[in-house]
Protein backbone atom coordinates (compact mmCIF):
# COMPACT_ATOMS: atom_id res chain seq x y z
CA UNK A 1 0.00 0.00 0.00
CA UNK A 2 1.34 3.38 -0.93
CA UNK A 3 -1.13 5.31 1.17
CA UNK A 4 0.72 6.55 4.24
CA UNK A 5 0.11 4.19 7.18
CA UNK A 6 -1.35 5.18 10.49
CA UNK A 7 1.68 4.95 12.80
CA UNK A 8 1.44 1.89 15.04
CA UNK A 9 3.79 3.39 17.60
CA UNK A 10 5.15 6.81 18.49
CA UNK A 11 8.62 5.82 17.23
CA UNK A 12 10.10 8.01 14.51
CA UNK A 13 13.59 6.76 13.80
CA UNK A 14 15.86 9.21 12.08
CA UNK A 15 19.11 11.13 11.98
CA UNK A 16 20.24 14.42 13.41
CA UNK A 17 23.09 16.04 11.51
CA UNK A 18 25.25 18.66 13.15
CA UNK A 19 26.33 21.19 10.54
CA UNK A 20 28.55 22.89 13.11
CA UNK A 21 31.04 20.06 13.26
CA UNK A 22 30.76 18.19 9.97
CA UNK A 23 34.19 18.50 8.37
CA UNK A 24 33.10 17.26 4.94
CA UNK A 25 35.42 14.24 4.91
CA UNK A 26 32.92 12.07 2.94
CA UNK A 27 33.58 9.07 5.24
CA UNK A 28 29.81 8.66 5.77
CA UNK A 29 29.29 8.78 2.00
CA UNK A 30 31.83 6.05 1.38
CA UNK A 31 30.75 3.81 4.26
CA UNK A 32 27.11 4.19 3.21
CA UNK A 33 27.96 3.01 -0.28
CA UNK A 34 30.15 0.21 1.04
CA UNK A 35 27.52 -1.12 3.47
CA UNK A 36 24.52 -0.75 1.19
CA UNK A 37 26.10 -2.19 -1.94
CA UNK A 38 26.25 -5.52 -0.10
CA UNK A 39 23.18 -5.11 2.10
CA UNK A 40 19.49 -4.45 1.53
CA UNK A 41 18.32 -5.10 -2.05
CA UNK A 42 20.32 -4.78 -5.24
CA UNK A 43 23.94 -3.64 -5.23
CA UNK A 44 24.56 0.09 -5.72
CA UNK A 45 25.97 -0.04 -9.21
CA UNK A 46 28.43 2.32 -10.86
CA UNK A 47 28.56 3.03 -14.55
CA UNK A 48 31.94 3.39 -16.26
CA UNK A 49 33.54 2.88 -12.82
CA UNK A 50 37.17 3.22 -13.91
CA UNK A 51 36.57 5.58 -16.83
CA UNK A 52 36.45 9.31 -17.20
CA UNK A 53 32.66 9.53 -17.01
CA UNK A 54 32.09 7.56 -13.80
CA UNK A 55 28.74 7.86 -12.09
CA UNK A 56 26.61 5.68 -9.86
CA UNK A 57 23.86 5.44 -7.28
CA UNK A 58 24.65 6.94 -3.87
CA UNK A 59 22.28 7.19 -0.94
CA UNK A 60 24.18 9.90 0.88
CA UNK A 61 26.05 12.83 -0.65
CA UNK A 62 27.88 15.79 0.84
CA UNK A 63 27.45 19.22 -0.66
CA UNK A 64 29.64 22.09 0.44
CA UNK A 65 28.08 25.54 0.62
CA UNK A 66 29.44 29.00 1.16
CA UNK A 67 27.12 31.13 3.28
CA UNK A 68 27.65 34.87 3.03
CA UNK A 69 25.91 37.20 5.50
CA UNK A 70 24.67 40.65 4.48
CA UNK A 71 27.73 42.84 3.83
CA UNK A 72 30.07 39.87 4.24
CA UNK A 73 31.47 40.03 0.73
CA UNK A 74 34.58 41.90 1.92
CA UNK A 75 36.75 39.87 4.28
CA UNK A 76 37.01 41.27 7.79
CA UNK A 77 34.26 43.88 7.42
CA UNK A 78 30.63 43.00 8.32
CA UNK A 79 30.07 39.30 9.03
CA UNK A 80 32.24 36.53 7.68
CA UNK A 81 31.38 34.09 4.94
CA UNK A 82 31.46 30.53 6.20
CA UNK A 83 31.86 27.19 4.57
CA UNK A 84 29.28 24.60 5.63
CA UNK A 85 29.60 20.93 4.73
CA UNK A 86 26.15 19.52 4.22
CA UNK A 87 25.49 15.74 4.19
CA UNK A 88 22.18 14.89 2.54
CA UNK A 89 20.28 11.60 2.61
CA UNK A 90 16.63 10.54 2.93
CA UNK A 91 14.81 12.48 5.65
CA UNK A 92 12.15 9.74 6.18
CA UNK A 93 9.37 12.35 5.94
CA UNK A 94 6.12 11.92 7.83
CA UNK A 95 4.18 13.14 4.77
CA UNK A 96 6.45 11.42 2.27
CA UNK A 97 5.33 12.37 -1.27
CA UNK A 98 7.56 9.60 -2.69
CA UNK A 99 5.32 7.02 -1.04
CA UNK A 100 1.93 8.24 -2.22
CA UNK A 101 2.97 8.76 -5.87
CA UNK A 102 4.22 5.19 -6.28
CA UNK A 103 1.91 3.33 -8.70
CA UNK A 104 2.93 -0.18 -7.67
CA UNK A 105 3.11 -0.20 -3.88
CA UNK A 106 6.89 -0.67 -3.99
CA UNK A 107 7.52 2.55 -2.07
CA UNK A 108 6.20 2.41 1.47
CA UNK A 109 6.54 3.83 4.96
CA UNK A 110 6.72 1.47 7.91
CA UNK A 111 3.98 1.99 10.49
CA UNK A 112 6.15 0.78 13.37
CA UNK A 113 9.14 3.12 13.08
CA UNK A 114 8.48 5.47 10.15
CA UNK A 115 11.32 4.22 7.95
CA UNK A 116 10.64 4.79 4.22
CA UNK A 117 11.68 1.81 2.09
CA UNK A 118 11.47 0.48 -1.45
CA UNK A 119 10.40 -3.11 -2.09
CA UNK A 120 12.69 -3.62 -5.06
CA UNK A 121 10.80 -6.68 -6.33
CA UNK A 122 7.75 -4.49 -6.94
CA UNK A 123 9.57 -1.42 -8.29
CA UNK A 124 9.07 -0.81 -12.04
CA UNK A 125 11.69 1.95 -12.16
CA UNK A 126 9.33 4.68 -13.40
CA UNK A 127 11.26 7.32 -11.44
CA UNK A 128 8.18 9.25 -10.32
CA UNK A 129 9.13 8.98 -6.62
CA UNK A 130 12.48 10.63 -7.38
CA UNK A 131 10.61 13.43 -9.14
CA UNK A 132 8.31 13.91 -6.17
CA UNK A 133 11.14 14.20 -3.62
CA UNK A 134 12.29 17.82 -3.24
CA UNK A 135 15.49 16.66 -1.51
CA UNK A 136 16.92 14.37 -4.19
CA UNK A 137 17.05 11.51 -1.70
CA UNK A 138 16.25 8.83 -4.27
CA UNK A 139 18.47 7.69 -7.09
CA UNK A 140 17.74 5.14 -9.79
CA UNK A 141 20.10 2.21 -9.96
CA UNK A 142 20.68 2.14 -13.71
CA UNK A 143 21.90 -1.47 -13.74
CA UNK A 144 19.00 -2.97 -11.76
CA UNK A 145 16.36 -0.53 -13.01
CA UNK A 146 14.98 0.02 -9.53
CA UNK A 147 14.92 2.99 -7.19
CA UNK A 148 17.47 3.09 -4.37
CA UNK A 149 17.27 5.11 -1.19
CA UNK A 150 18.52 5.30 2.38
CA UNK A 151 17.11 2.41 4.46
CA UNK A 152 18.38 3.93 7.70
CA UNK A 153 20.51 0.74 7.60
CA UNK A 154 17.52 -1.32 8.64
CA UNK A 155 19.78 -4.37 8.32
CA UNK A 156 22.10 -2.97 11.03
CA UNK A 157 19.86 -1.19 13.54
CA UNK A 158 17.73 -4.27 14.32
CA UNK A 159 20.58 -6.77 13.96
CA UNK A 160 20.87 -8.70 17.25
CA UNK A 161 24.07 -10.38 16.15
CA UNK A 162 25.82 -7.00 16.20
CA UNK A 163 27.28 -5.45 19.29
CA UNK A 164 25.15 -2.60 20.65
CA UNK A 165 27.61 0.03 19.42
CA UNK A 166 27.25 -1.18 15.84
CA UNK A 167 23.45 -1.12 15.79
CA UNK A 168 23.38 2.32 14.17
CA UNK A 169 23.40 3.32 10.49
CA UNK A 170 26.76 2.93 8.75
CA UNK A 171 27.09 6.71 8.24
CA UNK A 172 26.63 7.37 11.97
CA UNK A 173 29.02 4.60 13.01
CA UNK A 174 31.81 5.84 10.76
CA UNK A 175 31.61 9.61 11.29
CA UNK A 176 34.98 10.61 12.83
CA UNK A 177 33.69 13.99 13.98
CA UNK A 178 30.47 12.68 15.59
CA UNK A 179 28.44 14.99 13.41
CA UNK A 180 25.74 12.38 12.85
CA UNK A 181 23.36 11.03 15.47
CA UNK A 182 20.76 8.27 15.25
CA UNK A 183 17.75 7.70 17.45
CA UNK A 184 14.04 8.07 18.09
CA UNK A 185 12.79 11.54 17.27
CA UNK A 186 9.23 10.57 18.20
CA UNK A 187 10.19 10.39 21.89
CA UNK A 188 10.50 13.93 23.28
CA UNK A 189 12.63 12.57 26.17
CA UNK A 190 15.24 10.88 23.93
CA UNK A 191 18.77 12.29 23.88
CA UNK A 192 18.26 13.09 20.24
CA UNK A 193 15.06 15.10 20.78
CA UNK A 194 16.76 17.01 23.61
CA UNK A 195 19.72 17.78 21.37
CA UNK A 196 17.39 19.10 18.67
CA UNK A 197 15.52 21.27 21.18
CA UNK A 198 18.74 22.62 22.72
CA UNK A 199 20.43 23.47 19.41
CA UNK A 200 17.35 24.64 17.54
CA UNK A 201 17.31 21.84 14.95
CA UNK A 202 15.54 22.69 11.71
CA UNK A 203 13.57 20.98 8.93
CA UNK A 204 14.81 21.28 5.36
CA UNK A 205 12.35 22.99 2.99
CA UNK A 206 9.47 23.04 5.51
CA UNK A 207 7.40 24.86 2.86
CA UNK A 208 7.20 21.64 0.86
CA UNK A 209 4.94 20.20 3.57
CA UNK A 210 6.82 16.91 3.80
CA UNK A 211 7.42 17.08 7.59
CA UNK A 212 10.90 15.49 7.59
CA UNK A 213 11.88 13.33 10.57
CA UNK A 214 15.61 14.04 10.20
CA UNK A 215 16.75 17.34 11.66
CA UNK A 216 19.75 19.56 10.93
CA UNK A 217 21.53 21.47 13.67
CA UNK A 218 22.60 24.88 12.33
CA UNK A 219 26.22 26.00 12.81
CA UNK A 220 26.80 27.83 16.09
CA UNK A 221 27.37 31.59 15.82
CA UNK A 222 31.00 32.66 15.58
CA UNK A 223 32.68 35.89 16.62
CA UNK A 224 33.56 37.76 13.46
CA UNK A 225 37.03 38.28 12.08
CA UNK A 226 36.44 42.03 12.26
CA UNK A 227 35.94 41.97 16.05
CA UNK A 228 39.15 39.97 16.54
CA UNK A 229 41.13 42.06 14.10
CA UNK A 230 40.15 45.24 15.95
CA UNK A 231 41.82 44.01 19.15
CA UNK A 232 44.98 42.95 17.34
CA UNK A 233 45.66 46.26 15.61
CA UNK A 234 44.91 48.60 18.54
CA UNK A 235 46.06 52.16 17.88
CA UNK A 236 46.27 53.50 21.45
CA UNK A 237 48.51 52.45 24.34
CA UNK A 238 46.33 53.62 27.27
CA UNK A 239 46.34 50.26 29.03
CA UNK A 240 50.14 49.77 29.01
CA UNK A 241 51.87 49.25 32.38
CA UNK A 242 55.31 48.41 33.81
CA UNK A 243 58.04 47.91 31.24
CA UNK A 244 55.67 48.56 28.35
CA UNK A 245 54.54 51.87 29.90
CA UNK A 246 58.23 52.95 30.20
CA UNK A 247 58.94 51.77 26.60
CA UNK A 248 55.84 53.62 25.39
CA UNK A 249 57.12 56.81 27.03
CA UNK A 250 60.65 56.40 25.59
CA UNK A 251 59.30 55.80 22.09
CA UNK A 252 57.07 58.86 22.37
CA UNK A 253 60.16 61.03 23.05
CA UNK A 254 62.06 59.87 19.99
CA UNK B 1 13.44 18.41 -15.96
CA UNK B 2 14.93 16.08 -18.54
CA UNK B 3 12.65 15.99 -21.60
CA UNK B 4 12.53 12.20 -22.24
CA UNK B 5 11.35 11.48 -25.78
CA UNK B 6 9.26 8.49 -24.69
CA UNK B 7 7.25 10.68 -22.30
CA UNK B 8 6.89 13.55 -24.80
CA UNK B 9 5.67 11.03 -27.40
CA UNK B 10 3.33 9.40 -24.90
CA UNK B 11 1.68 12.59 -23.67
CA UNK B 12 1.24 14.14 -27.13
CA UNK B 13 0.16 11.05 -29.07
CA UNK B 14 -2.19 9.74 -26.38
CA UNK B 15 -3.51 13.31 -26.03
CA UNK B 16 -4.40 13.39 -29.74
CA UNK B 17 -5.87 9.87 -29.48
CA UNK B 18 -8.05 10.58 -26.46
CA UNK B 19 -9.05 13.95 -27.94
CA UNK B 20 -10.19 12.29 -31.16
CA UNK B 21 -11.98 9.55 -29.21
CA UNK B 22 -13.76 12.23 -27.15
CA UNK B 23 -14.92 14.04 -30.32
CA UNK B 24 -16.07 10.76 -31.92
CA UNK B 25 -18.07 10.04 -28.76
CA UNK B 26 -20.29 13.03 -29.52
CA UNK B 27 -21.28 11.41 -32.82
CA UNK B 28 -20.56 14.52 -34.85
CA UNK B 29 -19.09 12.46 -37.69
CA UNK B 30 -21.21 10.14 -39.85
CA UNK B 31 -20.74 6.73 -38.18
CA UNK B 32 -21.18 4.90 -41.49
CA UNK B 33 -18.55 6.85 -43.44
CA UNK B 34 -15.29 5.08 -44.23
CA UNK B 35 -13.31 8.04 -42.86
CA UNK B 36 -15.11 7.76 -39.49
CA UNK B 37 -14.25 4.07 -39.31
CA UNK B 38 -10.62 5.00 -39.97
CA UNK B 39 -10.90 7.74 -37.34
CA UNK B 40 -12.04 5.21 -34.71
CA UNK B 41 -9.10 2.98 -35.60
CA UNK B 42 -6.70 5.95 -35.53
CA UNK B 43 -7.86 7.00 -32.06
CA UNK B 44 -7.31 3.52 -30.65
CA UNK B 45 -3.95 3.20 -32.43
CA UNK B 46 -2.71 6.56 -31.09
CA UNK B 47 -3.81 5.71 -27.54
CA UNK B 48 -2.18 2.27 -27.68
CA UNK B 49 1.05 3.60 -29.18
CA UNK B 50 1.20 6.30 -26.50
CA UNK B 51 0.63 3.85 -23.65
CA UNK B 52 3.20 1.42 -25.02
CA UNK B 53 5.82 4.15 -25.40
CA UNK B 54 5.22 5.21 -21.79
CA UNK B 55 6.56 1.83 -20.69
CA UNK B 56 9.81 2.39 -22.62
CA UNK B 57 11.37 4.56 -19.93
CA UNK B 58 10.70 2.02 -17.17
CA UNK B 59 13.61 0.23 -15.51
CA UNK B 60 11.57 -2.99 -15.23
CA UNK B 61 8.71 -2.86 -17.80
CA UNK B 62 7.85 -6.54 -17.23
CA UNK B 63 6.36 -5.50 -13.87
CA UNK B 64 4.24 -2.69 -15.36
CA UNK B 65 1.02 -4.57 -14.49
CA UNK B 66 1.69 -3.76 -10.84
CA UNK B 67 1.01 -0.10 -11.63
CA UNK B 68 -2.75 -0.79 -11.63
CA UNK B 69 -2.76 -1.49 -7.89
CA UNK B 70 -2.28 1.86 -6.13
CA UNK B 71 -5.15 3.94 -7.52
CA UNK B 72 -6.08 5.05 -4.02
CA UNK B 73 -3.07 7.35 -3.72
CA UNK B 74 -1.16 7.52 -7.02
CA UNK B 75 -2.20 9.52 -10.08
CA UNK B 76 0.07 7.38 -12.25
CA UNK B 77 -1.80 4.29 -11.11
CA UNK B 78 -5.17 6.04 -11.62
CA UNK B 79 -4.11 6.91 -15.15
CA UNK B 80 -3.27 3.27 -15.85
CA UNK B 81 -6.59 2.04 -14.48
CA UNK B 82 -8.57 4.70 -16.36
CA UNK B 83 -6.71 3.95 -19.60
CA UNK B 84 -7.79 0.31 -19.42
CA UNK B 85 -11.38 1.16 -18.43
CA UNK B 86 -11.61 3.71 -21.26
CA UNK B 87 -10.74 1.04 -23.82
CA UNK B 88 -14.10 -0.67 -23.11
CA UNK B 89 -16.48 2.03 -24.46
CA UNK B 90 -13.95 3.14 -27.09
CA UNK B 91 -13.61 -0.37 -28.50
CA UNK B 92 -17.40 -0.85 -28.35
CA UNK B 93 -17.92 2.47 -30.17
CA UNK B 94 -15.28 1.54 -32.75
CA UNK B 95 -16.90 -1.86 -33.31
CA UNK B 96 -20.32 -0.26 -33.83
CA UNK B 97 -18.92 2.20 -36.36
CA UNK B 98 -16.53 -0.08 -38.20
CA UNK B 99 -18.69 -3.21 -38.47
CA UNK B 100 -22.26 -1.94 -38.06
CA UNK B 101 -21.96 1.65 -39.24
CA UNK B 102 -23.94 3.04 -36.31
CA UNK B 103 -23.49 5.37 -33.39
CA UNK B 104 -24.95 4.67 -29.95
CA UNK B 105 -25.09 7.83 -27.89
CA UNK B 106 -24.64 6.42 -24.38
CA UNK B 107 -21.62 4.34 -25.40
CA UNK B 108 -20.08 7.27 -27.27
CA UNK B 109 -20.63 9.75 -24.46
CA UNK B 110 -19.27 7.29 -21.87
CA UNK B 111 -16.15 7.02 -24.03
CA UNK B 112 -15.89 10.82 -24.19
CA UNK B 113 -16.19 11.19 -20.42
CA UNK B 114 -13.68 8.44 -19.65
CA UNK B 115 -11.21 9.76 -22.27
CA UNK B 116 -11.26 13.18 -20.66
CA UNK B 117 -10.87 11.69 -17.17
CA UNK B 118 -7.84 9.71 -18.39
CA UNK B 119 -6.21 12.87 -19.80
CA UNK B 120 -6.97 14.59 -16.49
CA UNK B 121 -5.22 11.75 -14.63
CA UNK B 122 -2.18 12.13 -16.91
CA UNK B 123 -2.06 15.85 -16.19
CA UNK B 124 -2.35 15.25 -12.44
CA UNK B 125 0.79 13.08 -12.47
CA UNK B 126 2.60 16.35 -13.15
CA UNK B 127 0.28 18.84 -11.44
CA UNK B 128 0.39 16.90 -8.15
CA UNK B 129 4.18 17.25 -7.76
CA UNK B 130 4.83 20.03 -5.28
CA UNK B 131 8.58 19.67 -5.86
CA UNK B 132 8.21 21.16 -9.36
CA UNK B 133 6.73 24.63 -8.95
CA UNK B 134 5.97 25.19 -12.66
CA UNK B 135 3.77 22.08 -12.80
CA UNK B 136 2.05 22.37 -9.42
CA UNK B 137 -1.03 24.29 -10.54
CA UNK B 138 -4.56 23.43 -11.79
CA UNK B 139 -3.64 25.33 -14.99
CA UNK B 140 -1.46 22.31 -15.93
CA UNK B 141 -4.55 20.08 -16.01
CA UNK B 142 -6.61 22.67 -17.88
CA UNK B 143 -3.88 22.98 -20.51
CA UNK B 144 -3.60 19.19 -20.96
CA UNK B 145 -7.39 18.88 -21.40
CA UNK B 146 -7.58 21.79 -23.84
CA UNK B 147 -4.64 20.50 -25.88
CA UNK B 148 -6.30 17.06 -26.07
CA UNK B 149 -9.53 18.74 -27.23
CA UNK B 150 -7.75 20.92 -29.78
CA UNK B 151 -5.74 17.97 -31.14
CA UNK B 152 -8.80 15.71 -31.30
CA UNK B 153 -10.87 18.37 -33.05
CA UNK B 154 -8.04 19.06 -35.53
CA UNK B 155 -7.94 15.35 -36.40
CA UNK B 156 -11.75 15.19 -36.60
CA UNK B 157 -11.80 18.14 -39.03
CA UNK B 158 -9.48 16.26 -41.38
CA UNK B 159 -11.63 13.10 -41.24
CA UNK B 160 -14.83 15.13 -41.76
CA UNK B 161 -13.48 16.96 -44.81
CA UNK B 162 -12.14 13.64 -46.16
CA UNK B 163 -15.63 12.19 -46.02
CA UNK B 164 -16.87 15.10 -48.16
CA UNK B 165 -18.37 17.06 -45.33
CA UNK B 166 -17.77 20.66 -44.22
CA UNK B 167 -19.20 20.73 -40.69
CA UNK B 168 -19.03 24.41 -39.66
CA UNK B 169 -19.78 23.62 -36.01
CA UNK B 170 -16.84 21.19 -35.76
CA UNK B 171 -14.43 23.61 -37.44
CA UNK B 172 -15.48 26.56 -35.28
CA UNK B 173 -15.24 24.36 -32.16
CA UNK B 174 -11.71 23.39 -33.23
CA UNK B 175 -10.68 27.04 -33.71
CA UNK B 176 -12.13 27.90 -30.29
CA UNK B 177 -10.32 24.97 -28.62
CA UNK B 178 -7.04 26.01 -30.26
CA UNK B 179 -7.44 29.57 -29.00
CA UNK B 180 -8.41 28.55 -25.44
CA UNK B 181 -5.57 26.01 -25.28
CA UNK B 182 -2.94 28.58 -26.14
CA UNK B 183 -4.38 31.31 -23.92
CA UNK B 184 -4.19 28.81 -21.05
CA UNK B 185 -0.67 27.82 -22.03
CA UNK B 186 0.45 31.43 -22.10
CA UNK B 187 -0.96 31.95 -18.60
CA UNK B 188 0.86 28.79 -17.49
CA UNK B 189 4.19 29.95 -18.92
CA UNK B 190 3.89 33.43 -17.41
CA UNK B 191 3.53 31.79 -14.02
CA UNK B 192 6.61 29.66 -14.74
CA UNK B 193 8.65 32.69 -15.74
CA UNK B 194 7.71 34.61 -12.60
CA UNK B 195 8.86 31.55 -10.59
CA UNK B 196 7.61 32.37 -7.12
CA UNK B 197 8.63 28.99 -5.77
CA UNK B 198 8.93 29.24 -1.98
CA UNK B 199 11.94 26.92 -1.99
CA UNK B 200 15.39 28.51 -2.25
CA UNK B 201 18.94 27.40 -1.45
CA UNK B 202 18.37 29.09 1.93
CA UNK B 203 15.27 27.04 2.84
CA UNK B 204 16.80 23.90 1.32
CA UNK B 205 19.81 24.04 3.63
CA UNK B 206 18.22 25.77 6.63
CA UNK B 207 21.19 28.18 6.54
CA UNK B 208 19.22 31.29 5.49
CA UNK B 209 19.55 32.66 9.04
CA UNK B 210 23.29 33.12 8.48
CA UNK B 211 23.18 34.59 5.01
CA UNK B 212 23.00 33.92 1.33
CA UNK B 213 23.76 30.31 0.36
CA UNK B 214 25.69 29.28 -2.71
CA UNK B 215 27.24 25.99 -3.73
CA UNK B 216 30.99 25.85 -3.22
CA UNK B 217 31.57 22.22 -4.13
CA UNK B 218 29.14 19.68 -5.51
CA UNK B 219 29.17 16.16 -4.06
CA UNK B 220 30.82 14.57 -7.09
CA UNK B 221 32.67 16.11 -10.00
CA UNK B 222 30.59 14.29 -12.64
CA UNK B 223 26.90 14.32 -13.46
CA UNK B 224 24.70 11.98 -11.42
CA UNK B 225 21.15 10.62 -11.76
CA UNK B 226 19.70 13.68 -10.08
CA UNK B 227 21.47 16.28 -12.21
CA UNK B 228 20.78 14.33 -15.41
CA UNK B 229 17.10 13.77 -14.61
CA UNK B 230 16.25 17.05 -12.89
CA UNK B 231 19.03 19.44 -13.74
CA UNK B 232 18.16 19.93 -17.40
CA UNK B 233 18.78 23.54 -18.45
CA UNK B 234 17.58 25.25 -21.58
CA UNK B 235 18.95 28.61 -22.66
CA UNK B 236 16.33 31.25 -21.87
CA UNK B 237 16.67 33.01 -25.22
CA UNK B 238 16.10 29.72 -27.04
CA UNK B 239 13.18 28.84 -24.79
CA UNK B 240 11.49 32.15 -25.59
CA UNK B 241 11.96 31.60 -29.31
CA UNK B 242 10.72 28.01 -29.15
CA UNK B 243 7.72 29.13 -27.13
CA UNK B 244 6.86 31.76 -29.75
CA UNK B 245 7.31 29.20 -32.54
CA UNK B 246 5.05 26.72 -30.75
CA UNK B 247 2.40 29.45 -30.43
CA UNK B 248 2.65 30.34 -34.15
CA UNK B 249 2.66 26.74 -35.42
CA UNK B 250 0.37 25.31 -32.78
CA UNK B 251 -2.27 28.02 -32.73
CA UNK B 252 -2.10 30.92 -35.19
CA UNK B 253 -1.37 28.99 -38.40
CA UNK B 254 -3.99 26.25 -37.74
CA UNK B 255 -6.66 28.83 -36.86
CA UNK B 256 -5.87 30.73 -40.08
CA UNK B 257 -5.94 27.56 -42.20
CA UNK B 258 -9.18 26.35 -40.62
CA UNK B 259 -10.74 29.77 -41.31
CA UNK B 260 -9.91 29.23 -44.99
CA UNK B 261 -11.53 25.77 -44.81
CA UNK B 262 -14.63 27.44 -43.40
CA UNK B 263 -14.72 29.78 -46.42
CA UNK B 264 -14.48 26.88 -48.91
CA UNK B 265 -17.64 26.09 -50.90
CA UNK B 266 -17.22 22.35 -50.89
CA UNK B 267 -15.05 19.68 -49.32
CA UNK B 268 -12.53 19.71 -52.16
CA UNK B 269 -8.99 18.40 -52.26
CA UNK B 270 -7.90 21.95 -51.46
CA UNK B 271 -10.02 22.05 -48.30
CA UNK B 272 -8.64 18.65 -47.27
CA UNK B 273 -5.11 19.94 -47.84
CA UNK B 274 -5.77 22.99 -45.68
CA UNK B 275 -7.28 20.93 -42.85
CA UNK B 276 -4.36 18.48 -42.99
CA UNK B 277 -1.84 21.32 -42.98
CA UNK B 278 -3.63 22.78 -39.93
CA UNK B 279 -3.34 19.42 -38.16
CA UNK B 280 0.36 18.96 -38.97
CA UNK B 281 1.17 22.52 -37.94
CA UNK B 282 -0.73 22.09 -34.67
CA UNK B 283 1.05 18.80 -33.97
CA UNK B 284 4.44 20.47 -34.50
CA UNK B 285 3.46 23.24 -32.10
CA UNK B 286 2.25 20.76 -29.45
CA UNK B 287 5.44 18.67 -29.59
CA UNK B 288 7.50 21.84 -29.09
CA UNK B 289 5.21 22.92 -26.27
CA UNK B 290 5.53 19.53 -24.59
CA UNK B 291 9.32 19.56 -24.90
CA UNK B 292 9.38 22.97 -23.21
CA UNK B 293 6.92 21.72 -20.55
CA UNK B 294 9.67 19.43 -19.32
CA UNK B 295 12.81 21.34 -20.28
CA UNK B 296 11.77 24.60 -18.63
CA UNK B 297 10.44 23.13 -15.36
CA UNK B 298 12.82 23.59 -12.46
CA UNK B 299 12.96 20.97 -9.72
CA UNK B 300 13.37 21.93 -6.04
CA UNK B 301 16.39 19.61 -5.70
CA UNK B 302 18.36 21.99 -7.90
CA UNK B 303 18.50 24.32 -4.89
CA UNK B 304 21.28 22.01 -3.70
CA UNK B 305 23.25 22.19 -6.98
Amino acid sequence: MTSLPKPSSSAKLGLVIDLDICVGCHACVVNCKEWNTGGYGNALSDQDPYGADVSGAWLNRIHTFEVVPEGGEIIGEEGDARVVHFPKSCLHCEDAPCVTVCPTGASYKRAEDGIVLVDEDKCIGCGLCAWSCPYGAREMDVAAGVMKKCTLCIDRIYNDTFEEVDRVPACVRTCPAKARHFGDLGDPESDLSKLVAERGGVDLMPEQGTRPVNKYLPPRPRSTLASKAGALTAENTDGASGFFSWLDGMLERL
Amino acid sequence: MHPAYSIIFFTTVSGFGYGLAAVLGFGMLDAGAVSTKVAHFTALAFISAGLLSSTLHLGNPQRAWRAFSQWRSSWLSREGVMAILTFVPLCAGAWLSIFEGRYVAWIGLTGTALSLITVYCTSMIYASLKSIYAWHTPVTSLAYLLFAAAGGLSLACVFAVFSGDLPALLIVACMAALAFAWVTKTMWRNRLKQDQSPSTPETATGLGGIGKVKLLERPHINENYLTREMGYRVARKHADKLSLLSLIFGCLIPIGLLFLVLLADEASIGALGLATAALVSHALGVVTERWLFFAEARHAVMNYY
